[in-house]
Protein backbone atom coordinates (compact mmCIF):
# COMPACT_ATOMS: atom_id res chain seq x y z
CA UNK A 1 0.00 0.00 0.00
CA UNK A 2 2.88 2.31 -0.73
CA UNK A 3 2.29 5.82 -1.96
CA UNK A 4 5.95 6.43 -2.61
CA UNK A 5 5.91 8.80 -5.57
CA UNK A 6 9.50 8.11 -6.56
CA UNK A 7 8.76 4.40 -6.79
CA UNK A 8 5.92 4.90 -9.25
CA UNK A 9 6.68 3.65 -12.73
CA UNK A 10 5.75 5.68 -15.75
CA UNK A 11 2.28 4.81 -16.92
CA UNK A 12 1.31 4.94 -20.55
CA UNK A 13 -2.28 6.09 -20.92
CA UNK A 14 -2.20 5.27 -24.62
CA UNK A 15 -1.70 1.52 -24.38
CA UNK A 16 -4.15 -1.27 -23.55
CA UNK A 17 -4.53 -2.43 -19.96
CA UNK A 18 -6.63 -4.91 -17.97
CA UNK A 19 -7.28 -6.03 -14.45
CA UNK A 20 -5.04 -8.94 -13.45
CA UNK A 21 -6.91 -12.27 -13.62
CA UNK A 22 -5.68 -12.95 -10.07
CA UNK A 23 -7.44 -9.88 -8.69
CA UNK A 24 -10.86 -9.89 -7.09
CA UNK A 25 -12.85 -6.64 -6.89
CA UNK A 26 -15.48 -5.86 -4.28
CA UNK A 27 -17.51 -2.68 -4.81
CA UNK A 28 -17.93 -0.51 -1.70
CA UNK A 29 -19.65 2.79 -0.86
CA UNK A 30 -16.34 4.63 -1.24
CA UNK A 31 -15.24 2.83 -4.41
CA UNK A 32 -13.92 -0.69 -4.13
CA UNK A 33 -11.59 -3.10 -2.40
CA UNK A 34 -9.11 -5.04 -4.51
CA UNK A 35 -7.35 -8.21 -3.48
CA UNK A 36 -4.57 -9.88 -5.42
CA UNK A 37 -4.47 -13.61 -4.72
CA UNK A 38 -0.91 -13.96 -6.00
CA UNK A 39 0.80 -11.16 -4.08
CA UNK A 40 -1.80 -11.42 -1.27
CA UNK A 41 -2.04 -7.68 -1.12
CA UNK A 42 -5.07 -5.54 -0.51
CA UNK A 43 -5.67 -2.27 -2.29
CA UNK A 44 -8.37 0.38 -2.42
CA UNK A 45 -10.10 2.28 -5.16
CA UNK A 46 -11.10 5.48 -3.48
CA UNK A 47 -13.91 6.56 -5.78
CA UNK A 48 -16.69 4.96 -7.83
CA UNK A 49 -15.27 6.69 -10.91
CA UNK A 50 -11.89 5.03 -10.45
CA UNK A 51 -13.73 1.72 -10.06
CA UNK A 52 -15.47 2.38 -13.39
CA UNK A 53 -12.11 3.18 -14.99
CA UNK A 54 -10.49 -0.02 -13.72
CA UNK A 55 -13.38 -2.30 -14.65
CA UNK A 56 -13.56 -0.61 -18.06
CA UNK A 57 -9.88 -1.11 -18.93
CA UNK A 58 -10.37 -4.45 -20.65
CA UNK A 59 -13.14 -3.11 -22.90
CA UNK A 60 -11.17 -0.10 -24.19
CA UNK A 61 -8.27 0.18 -26.62
CA UNK A 62 -6.36 2.46 -24.28
CA UNK A 63 -6.40 3.45 -20.62
CA UNK A 64 -7.18 6.99 -21.77
CA UNK A 65 -10.36 5.75 -23.46
CA UNK A 66 -11.31 3.84 -20.32
CA UNK A 67 -10.94 7.05 -18.29
CA UNK A 68 -12.96 9.13 -20.71
CA UNK A 69 -15.55 6.36 -20.94
CA UNK A 70 -15.97 6.49 -17.17
CA UNK A 71 -16.60 10.25 -17.32
CA UNK A 72 -13.15 11.49 -16.29
CA UNK A 73 -12.56 15.07 -17.48
CA UNK A 74 -9.37 15.85 -19.40
CA UNK A 75 -8.10 18.03 -16.58
CA UNK A 76 -8.44 15.12 -14.15
CA UNK A 77 -6.41 12.72 -16.31
CA UNK A 78 -3.06 13.23 -14.51
CA UNK A 79 -4.67 12.24 -11.21
CA UNK A 80 -6.15 9.07 -12.70
CA UNK A 81 -2.92 8.32 -14.50
CA UNK A 82 -1.12 8.43 -11.14
CA UNK A 83 -3.72 6.14 -9.56
CA UNK A 84 -3.38 3.66 -12.43
CA UNK A 85 0.41 3.81 -12.17
CA UNK A 86 0.16 2.78 -8.52
CA UNK A 87 -2.14 -0.10 -9.43
CA UNK A 88 0.26 -1.20 -12.16
CA UNK A 89 3.15 -1.00 -9.69
CA UNK A 90 1.38 -3.42 -7.35
CA UNK A 91 0.45 -5.76 -10.27
CA UNK A 92 -3.28 -5.15 -9.78
CA UNK A 93 -3.53 -4.19 -13.46
CA UNK A 94 -1.28 -5.21 -16.31
CA UNK A 95 -0.62 -4.26 -19.92
CA UNK A 96 -2.52 -6.18 -22.57
CA UNK A 97 -0.57 -7.22 -25.62
CA UNK B 1 -2.78 4.10 -2.26
CA UNK B 2 -4.32 5.89 -5.16
CA UNK B 3 -3.81 9.57 -5.71
CA UNK B 4 -7.35 10.42 -4.69
CA UNK B 5 -7.25 11.74 -1.13
CA UNK B 6 -10.37 10.54 0.67
CA UNK B 7 -10.38 9.65 4.37
CA UNK B 8 -10.55 5.88 4.02
CA UNK B 9 -10.05 5.28 7.72
CA UNK B 10 -13.28 7.18 8.33
CA UNK B 11 -15.09 4.83 5.96
CA UNK B 12 -13.77 1.80 7.78
CA UNK B 13 -14.67 3.22 11.20
CA UNK B 14 -18.32 2.96 10.27
CA UNK B 15 -18.03 -0.60 9.03
CA UNK B 16 -18.33 -2.40 5.70
CA UNK B 17 -21.12 -4.65 4.37
CA UNK B 18 -18.73 -7.57 4.64
CA UNK B 19 -15.45 -8.01 6.49
CA UNK B 20 -12.24 -7.48 4.51
CA UNK B 21 -10.96 -10.67 6.06
CA UNK B 22 -11.85 -12.59 9.15
CA UNK B 23 -10.26 -14.94 11.59
CA UNK B 24 -11.79 -18.38 11.79
CA UNK B 25 -10.66 -20.71 14.52
CA UNK B 26 -11.57 -24.19 13.32
CA UNK B 27 -10.92 -26.10 16.51
CA UNK B 28 -9.96 -25.63 20.14
CA UNK B 29 -7.85 -28.79 19.89
CA UNK B 30 -4.10 -28.27 19.99
CA UNK B 31 -1.06 -30.42 20.53
CA UNK B 32 0.61 -27.53 22.35
CA UNK B 33 -0.25 -25.47 25.43
CA UNK B 34 1.32 -22.09 24.73
CA UNK B 35 1.25 -19.97 27.87
CA UNK B 36 -0.21 -16.96 26.01
CA UNK B 37 -2.82 -18.77 23.87
CA UNK B 38 -5.47 -16.15 23.14
CA UNK B 39 -8.21 -18.78 22.79
CA UNK B 40 -7.17 -20.94 25.79
CA UNK B 41 -7.00 -23.89 23.43
CA UNK B 42 -6.10 -27.49 24.11
CA UNK B 43 -9.12 -29.77 24.00
CA UNK B 44 -11.60 -30.07 21.15
CA UNK B 45 -15.09 -28.80 21.91
CA UNK B 46 -17.77 -31.40 21.14
CA UNK B 47 -19.99 -28.66 19.67
CA UNK B 48 -17.47 -27.65 16.98
CA UNK B 49 -18.89 -26.98 13.51
CA UNK B 50 -19.19 -30.05 11.31
CA UNK B 51 -17.61 -30.29 7.87
CA UNK B 52 -20.92 -29.42 6.21
CA UNK B 53 -21.50 -26.47 8.53
CA UNK B 54 -18.01 -25.17 7.73
CA UNK B 55 -18.72 -25.49 4.01
CA UNK B 56 -21.95 -23.54 4.45
CA UNK B 57 -19.94 -20.74 6.11
CA UNK B 58 -17.50 -20.77 3.18
CA UNK B 59 -20.45 -20.50 0.77
CA UNK B 60 -21.57 -17.38 2.65
CA UNK B 61 -18.09 -15.88 2.59
CA UNK B 62 -17.97 -16.43 -1.16
CA UNK B 63 -21.33 -14.68 -1.59
CA UNK B 64 -20.17 -11.78 0.58
CA UNK B 65 -16.89 -11.61 -1.36
CA UNK B 66 -14.70 -12.00 1.67
CA UNK B 67 -11.31 -12.27 -0.01
CA UNK B 68 -9.61 -14.53 2.48
CA UNK B 69 -9.89 -16.09 5.90
CA UNK B 70 -7.18 -16.36 8.51
CA UNK B 71 -7.67 -19.87 9.78
CA UNK B 72 -6.33 -20.70 13.20
CA UNK B 73 -7.27 -22.51 16.35
CA UNK B 74 -6.17 -24.35 18.34
CA UNK B 75 -4.06 -26.14 15.80
CA UNK B 76 -6.31 -26.20 12.73
CA UNK B 77 -4.39 -28.90 10.89
CA UNK B 78 -5.34 -31.52 13.50
CA UNK B 79 -8.94 -31.41 12.25
CA UNK B 80 -9.33 -34.50 10.05
CA UNK B 81 -11.24 -32.45 7.44
CA UNK B 82 -8.75 -29.56 7.43
CA UNK B 83 -7.38 -30.09 3.91
CA UNK B 84 -10.86 -30.80 2.57
CA UNK B 85 -12.01 -27.41 3.92
CA UNK B 86 -8.95 -25.61 2.52
CA UNK B 87 -9.63 -27.12 -0.90
CA UNK B 88 -13.31 -26.21 -0.66
CA UNK B 89 -12.52 -22.60 0.24
CA UNK B 90 -9.99 -22.08 -2.53
CA UNK B 91 -12.29 -23.74 -5.08
CA UNK B 92 -14.84 -21.11 -4.06
CA UNK B 93 -12.35 -18.27 -4.45
CA UNK B 94 -12.03 -17.66 -0.73
CA UNK B 95 -8.31 -17.42 -0.04
CA UNK B 96 -6.88 -19.16 3.00
CA UNK B 97 -4.08 -18.12 5.25
CA UNK B 98 -3.68 -20.57 8.05
CA UNK B 99 -1.64 -20.41 11.23
CA UNK B 100 0.09 -23.53 12.42
CA UNK B 101 2.77 -24.62 14.82
CA UNK B 102 4.05 -26.75 11.93
CA UNK B 103 3.25 -30.17 13.36
CA UNK B 104 1.55 -31.43 10.17
CA UNK B 105 3.75 -29.70 7.59
CA UNK B 106 5.45 -32.75 6.09
CA UNK B 107 7.53 -32.50 2.90
CA UNK B 108 4.51 -33.82 0.97
CA UNK B 109 2.11 -31.27 2.47
CA UNK B 110 4.65 -28.51 1.83
CA UNK B 111 4.83 -29.43 -1.86
CA UNK B 112 1.05 -29.32 -2.10
CA UNK B 113 0.89 -25.94 -0.42
CA UNK B 114 3.60 -24.52 -2.65
CA UNK B 115 1.48 -25.39 -5.69
CA UNK B 116 -1.49 -23.21 -4.68
CA UNK B 117 -1.80 -19.45 -5.18
CA UNK B 118 -4.76 -19.30 -2.87
CA UNK B 119 -3.16 -20.72 0.26
CA UNK B 120 -0.74 -18.92 2.51
CA UNK B 121 0.91 -20.41 5.56
CA UNK B 122 1.92 -18.78 8.79
CA UNK B 123 4.26 -20.63 11.12
CA UNK B 124 4.13 -19.52 14.74
CA UNK B 125 7.46 -18.95 16.45
CA UNK B 126 7.88 -17.01 19.68
CA UNK B 127 11.63 -17.15 20.11
CA UNK B 128 14.57 -16.92 17.70
CA UNK B 129 16.24 -19.54 19.88
CA UNK B 130 14.80 -22.78 21.23
CA UNK B 131 15.25 -21.61 24.81
CA UNK B 132 13.17 -18.46 24.38
CA UNK B 133 10.56 -20.11 22.12
CA UNK B 134 10.05 -23.31 24.09
CA UNK B 135 9.59 -21.43 27.37
CA UNK B 136 6.38 -20.02 25.88
CA UNK B 137 5.28 -22.67 23.37
CA UNK B 138 6.54 -25.89 24.96
CA UNK B 139 9.44 -28.28 24.66
CA UNK B 140 10.31 -29.28 21.10
CA UNK B 141 8.07 -26.64 19.48
CA UNK B 142 11.03 -24.65 18.12
CA UNK B 143 12.38 -27.69 16.30
CA UNK B 144 8.90 -28.49 14.96
CA UNK B 145 8.48 -24.95 13.60
CA UNK B 146 11.92 -24.83 11.96
CA UNK B 147 11.45 -28.26 10.42
CA UNK B 148 8.17 -27.04 8.88
CA UNK B 149 9.95 -23.93 7.52
CA UNK B 150 12.64 -26.11 5.99
CA UNK B 151 10.03 -28.28 4.30
CA UNK B 152 8.20 -25.24 2.90
CA UNK B 153 11.45 -23.75 1.70
CA UNK B 154 12.58 -27.04 0.11
CA UNK B 155 9.21 -27.26 -1.67
CA UNK B 156 9.79 -23.81 -3.19
CA UNK B 157 7.12 -22.02 -1.15
CA UNK B 158 8.29 -18.40 -1.24
CA UNK B 159 7.02 -15.74 1.11
CA UNK B 160 5.28 -17.84 3.73
CA UNK B 161 4.89 -16.00 7.02
CA UNK B 162 6.73 -16.47 10.29
CA UNK B 163 4.47 -15.11 12.99
CA UNK B 164 5.91 -13.90 16.27
CA UNK B 165 4.05 -12.63 19.31
CA UNK B 166 6.25 -9.94 20.81
CA UNK B 167 7.22 -10.52 24.42
CA UNK B 168 9.64 -9.04 26.89
CA UNK B 169 11.87 -12.07 26.28
CA UNK B 170 11.96 -12.09 22.48
CA UNK B 171 11.75 -8.41 21.55
CA UNK B 172 15.55 -8.17 21.71
CA UNK B 173 15.73 -10.91 19.04
CA UNK B 174 14.03 -8.92 16.27
CA UNK B 175 17.10 -8.96 14.03
CA UNK B 176 17.51 -12.69 14.58
CA UNK B 177 13.86 -13.31 13.66
CA UNK B 178 14.38 -11.29 10.49
CA UNK B 179 17.46 -13.37 9.71
CA UNK B 180 15.47 -16.59 10.11
CA UNK B 181 12.77 -15.25 7.78
CA UNK B 182 15.40 -14.23 5.22
CA UNK B 183 17.08 -17.64 5.47
CA UNK B 184 13.83 -19.39 4.43
CA UNK B 185 12.75 -16.70 1.95
CA UNK B 186 9.81 -16.06 4.26
CA UNK B 187 8.23 -12.88 5.53
CA UNK B 188 8.36 -11.87 9.17
CA UNK B 189 5.11 -10.94 10.88
CA UNK B 190 5.12 -9.68 14.43
CA UNK B 191 2.06 -9.08 16.56
CA UNK B 192 1.21 -7.71 19.91
CA UNK B 193 0.82 -9.85 23.05
CA UNK B 194 -2.74 -9.48 24.28
CA UNK B 195 -4.04 -10.29 27.75
CA UNK B 196 -6.61 -12.59 26.11
CA UNK B 197 -7.23 -16.27 26.88
CA UNK B 198 -4.33 -17.72 28.84
CA UNK B 199 -2.47 -14.56 27.87
CA UNK B 200 -4.29 -12.88 30.74
CA UNK B 201 -2.27 -15.00 33.17
CA UNK B 202 1.14 -14.09 31.76
CA UNK B 203 0.59 -10.59 30.39
CA UNK B 204 2.03 -8.77 33.39
CA UNK B 205 5.26 -10.75 33.14
CA UNK B 206 5.58 -10.97 29.36
CA UNK B 207 4.28 -7.76 27.80
CA UNK B 208 7.03 -5.51 26.48
CA UNK B 209 8.35 -2.76 28.72
CA UNK B 210 7.89 0.90 27.81
CA UNK B 211 11.55 1.15 26.72
CA UNK B 212 11.28 -2.00 24.61
CA UNK B 213 8.08 -0.72 23.04
CA UNK B 214 9.85 2.43 21.85
CA UNK B 215 12.68 0.40 20.32
CA UNK B 216 10.13 -1.92 18.71
CA UNK B 217 8.42 1.07 17.11
CA UNK B 218 11.70 2.43 15.76
CA UNK B 219 12.59 -1.02 14.42
CA UNK B 220 9.21 -1.30 12.67
CA UNK B 221 9.53 2.18 11.15
CA UNK B 222 13.00 1.27 9.87
CA UNK B 223 11.73 -1.95 8.25
CA UNK B 224 8.56 -0.46 6.76
CA UNK B 225 6.42 -2.77 4.68
CA UNK B 226 8.97 -5.59 4.72
CA UNK B 227 7.69 -6.69 8.11
CA UNK B 228 4.00 -7.42 8.60
CA UNK B 229 2.15 -6.57 11.80
CA UNK B 230 -1.50 -7.43 11.17
CA UNK B 231 -2.11 -3.79 12.14
CA UNK B 232 -1.64 -4.91 15.71
CA UNK B 233 0.61 -2.05 16.80
CA UNK B 234 -1.63 0.84 15.83
CA UNK B 235 -1.49 2.08 19.43
CA UNK B 236 2.19 2.92 18.75
CA UNK B 237 1.10 5.55 16.21
CA UNK B 238 0.98 7.83 19.25
CA UNK B 239 4.78 8.09 18.96
CA UNK B 240 4.44 10.04 15.73
CA UNK B 241 4.38 8.46 12.31
CA UNK B 242 1.77 5.78 11.71
CA UNK B 243 3.06 2.33 10.84
CA UNK B 244 2.15 0.79 7.46
CA UNK B 245 -1.40 -0.57 7.43
CA UNK B 246 -4.85 0.62 8.33
CA UNK B 247 -4.00 1.88 11.82
CA UNK B 248 -7.38 1.42 13.34
CA UNK B 249 -9.19 -1.10 15.49
CA UNK B 250 -11.14 -3.11 12.93
CA UNK B 251 -13.19 -5.06 15.48
CA UNK B 252 -16.71 -5.60 14.16
CA UNK B 253 -16.01 -2.97 11.47
CA UNK B 254 -13.72 -4.66 8.97
CA UNK B 255 -12.73 -7.87 10.83
CA UNK B 256 -14.23 -10.37 13.26
CA UNK B 257 -13.75 -13.86 14.65
CA UNK B 258 -15.72 -17.04 14.06
CA UNK B 259 -14.84 -19.49 16.82
CA UNK B 260 -14.89 -23.31 16.55
CA UNK B 261 -18.50 -23.60 17.76
CA UNK B 262 -19.68 -20.90 15.32
CA UNK B 263 -19.85 -18.01 17.75
CA UNK B 264 -19.01 -14.67 16.13
CA UNK B 265 -16.93 -12.26 18.21
CA UNK B 266 -15.85 -8.73 17.37
CA UNK B 267 -12.21 -9.77 17.18
CA UNK B 268 -9.94 -12.75 17.87
CA UNK B 269 -8.70 -11.17 21.07
CA UNK B 270 -12.11 -10.66 22.62
CA UNK B 271 -13.57 -14.10 23.35
CA UNK B 272 -15.99 -12.92 26.01
CA UNK B 273 -19.78 -12.63 26.09
CA UNK B 274 -19.52 -8.82 26.02
CA UNK B 275 -18.09 -9.08 22.48
CA UNK B 276 -20.28 -11.95 21.26
CA UNK B 277 -22.35 -10.84 18.27
CA UNK B 278 -24.19 -14.08 17.44
CA UNK B 279 -23.71 -17.58 16.01
CA UNK B 280 -23.43 -18.75 12.41
CA UNK B 281 -25.85 -21.60 13.17
CA UNK B 282 -28.70 -19.15 13.81
CA UNK B 283 -31.18 -18.39 10.99
CA UNK B 284 -29.58 -15.99 8.53
CA UNK B 285 -26.13 -17.36 9.25
CA UNK B 286 -22.96 -15.30 9.38
CA UNK B 287 -24.20 -12.60 7.02
CA UNK B 288 -27.08 -11.68 9.34
CA UNK B 289 -24.76 -11.56 12.34
CA UNK B 290 -22.32 -9.32 10.49
CA UNK B 291 -24.98 -6.94 9.15
CA UNK B 292 -27.53 -6.88 11.96
CA UNK B 293 -25.87 -7.58 15.30
CA UNK B 294 -26.56 -4.87 17.87
CA UNK B 295 -23.01 -5.17 19.19
CA UNK B 296 -21.48 -4.51 15.77
CA UNK B 297 -23.84 -1.57 15.26
CA UNK B 298 -22.50 -0.09 18.50
CA UNK B 299 -18.89 -0.62 17.45
CA UNK B 300 -19.58 1.07 14.11
CA UNK B 301 -21.14 4.12 15.73
CA UNK B 302 -18.92 7.19 16.23
CA UNK B 303 -16.79 6.72 19.35
CA UNK B 304 -16.14 9.41 21.90
CA UNK B 305 -12.52 9.56 22.98
CA UNK B 306 -13.58 9.34 26.63
CA UNK B 307 -10.67 10.00 28.95
CA UNK B 308 -8.36 10.11 25.90
CA UNK B 309 -10.28 12.80 23.98
CA UNK B 310 -8.04 15.65 25.16
CA UNK B 311 -4.78 13.79 24.40
CA UNK B 312 -2.69 15.08 21.51
CA UNK B 313 -2.13 11.50 20.28
CA UNK B 314 -5.79 10.47 20.21
CA UNK B 315 -6.24 11.02 16.48
CA UNK B 316 -3.30 8.69 15.87
CA UNK B 317 -3.94 5.83 18.32
CA UNK B 318 -7.73 6.15 18.79
CA UNK B 319 -7.40 4.93 22.36
CA UNK B 320 -5.70 1.68 21.40
CA UNK B 321 -6.91 -1.91 21.70
CA UNK B 322 -10.32 -2.66 23.16
CA UNK B 323 -9.41 -6.21 24.20
CA UNK B 324 -6.19 -5.12 25.90
CA UNK B 325 -8.14 -2.66 28.00
CA UNK B 326 -10.99 -5.03 28.76
CA UNK B 327 -8.92 -7.95 30.05
CA UNK B 328 -6.63 -5.76 32.14
CA UNK B 329 -9.64 -4.24 33.91
CA UNK B 330 -9.38 -0.80 32.28
CA UNK B 331 -12.41 1.15 31.04
CA UNK B 332 -12.97 0.89 27.28
CA UNK B 333 -13.11 4.66 26.85
CA UNK B 334 -9.76 5.24 28.54
CA UNK B 335 -6.13 4.66 27.60
CA UNK B 336 -4.66 1.41 26.32
CA UNK B 337 -2.62 -0.39 29.02
CA UNK B 338 0.45 0.12 26.83
CA UNK B 339 -0.36 3.74 25.95
CA UNK B 340 2.83 5.34 24.62
CA UNK B 341 2.21 8.45 26.72
CA UNK B 342 2.29 6.35 29.89
CA UNK B 343 -1.37 6.95 30.72
CA UNK B 344 -2.06 3.21 30.63
CA UNK B 345 0.59 2.37 33.20
CA UNK B 346 -0.85 5.01 35.49
CA UNK B 347 -4.38 3.69 34.98
CA UNK B 348 -3.24 0.10 35.65
CA UNK B 349 -1.73 1.17 38.94
CA UNK B 350 -5.17 2.28 40.11
CA UNK B 351 -7.27 -0.39 38.39
CA UNK B 352 -8.93 -3.21 40.27
CA UNK B 353 -6.94 -5.87 38.44
CA UNK B 354 -8.33 -8.76 40.51
CA UNK B 355 -11.85 -8.16 39.24
CA UNK B 356 -10.86 -7.71 35.59
CA UNK B 357 -13.15 -9.80 33.32
CA UNK B 358 -11.95 -13.35 32.71
CA UNK B 359 -11.97 -15.01 29.30
CA UNK B 360 -15.30 -16.79 28.81
CA UNK B 361 -14.08 -20.20 27.69
CA UNK B 362 -11.25 -22.45 28.69
CA UNK B 363 -10.35 -25.50 26.61
CA UNK B 364 -6.90 -25.86 28.15
CA UNK B 365 -5.53 -29.36 28.53
CA UNK B 366 -6.34 -30.61 32.00
CA UNK B 367 -2.92 -32.22 32.01
CA UNK B 368 -0.16 -30.44 30.15
CA UNK B 369 0.68 -32.20 26.88
CA UNK B 370 4.05 -33.93 26.85
CA UNK B 371 5.70 -31.10 24.96
CA UNK B 372 4.84 -28.59 27.67
CA UNK B 373 5.97 -30.68 30.63
CA UNK B 374 9.22 -29.92 32.28
CA UNK B 375 11.69 -32.79 32.43
CA UNK B 376 11.49 -34.58 35.77
CA UNK B 377 13.94 -33.34 38.35
CA UNK B 378 14.61 -36.90 39.47
CA UNK B 379 14.02 -40.19 37.70
CA UNK B 380 11.56 -41.30 40.36
CA UNK B 381 9.36 -38.26 39.63
CA UNK B 382 8.17 -40.14 36.55
CA UNK B 383 6.26 -42.40 38.89
CA UNK B 384 2.61 -41.77 38.01
CA UNK B 385 1.87 -41.15 41.65
CA UNK B 386 4.75 -38.72 42.19
CA UNK B 387 3.51 -35.39 43.36
CA UNK B 388 0.07 -36.69 44.28
CA UNK B 389 -0.69 -35.78 47.84
CA UNK B 390 -2.34 -38.66 49.64
CA UNK B 391 -4.29 -37.98 52.80
CA UNK B 392 -2.49 -39.41 55.75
Amino acid sequence: MSTDLQARPQFDLDTAWALSPQVSIRPERFGALLYHFGTRRLSFLKSPTLLAVVTGLAAHETARDACLGAGVQAAELPRYRAALATLAGSQMIGERS
Amino acid sequence: MTALPLPLVEQFQYGLDAPICLTWELTYACNLSCVHCLSSSGRRDPRELTTDECKAVIDELERMQVFYVNIGGGEPTVRPDFWELVDYATAHRVGVKFSTNGVKITPEVARRLAASDYVDVQISLDGATAAVNDAVRGRGSYDTALRAMQHLSDAGFRGFKISVVMTRENVEQLDEFKAIADRYDAQLRITRLRPSGRGADVWDDLHVTAEQQRRLYDWLVAHGENVLTGDSFFHLAGYGDALPGLNLCGAGRVVCLIDPVGDVYACPFAIHENFLAGNVRAPGGFETVWRESALFATLRAPQSGGACASCSAYDACRGGCMAAKFFTGLPLDGPDPECVKGHGAAALAHADRASAPRPALDHSHRLLPLAARKPPAKACDENPLAGVGFPR
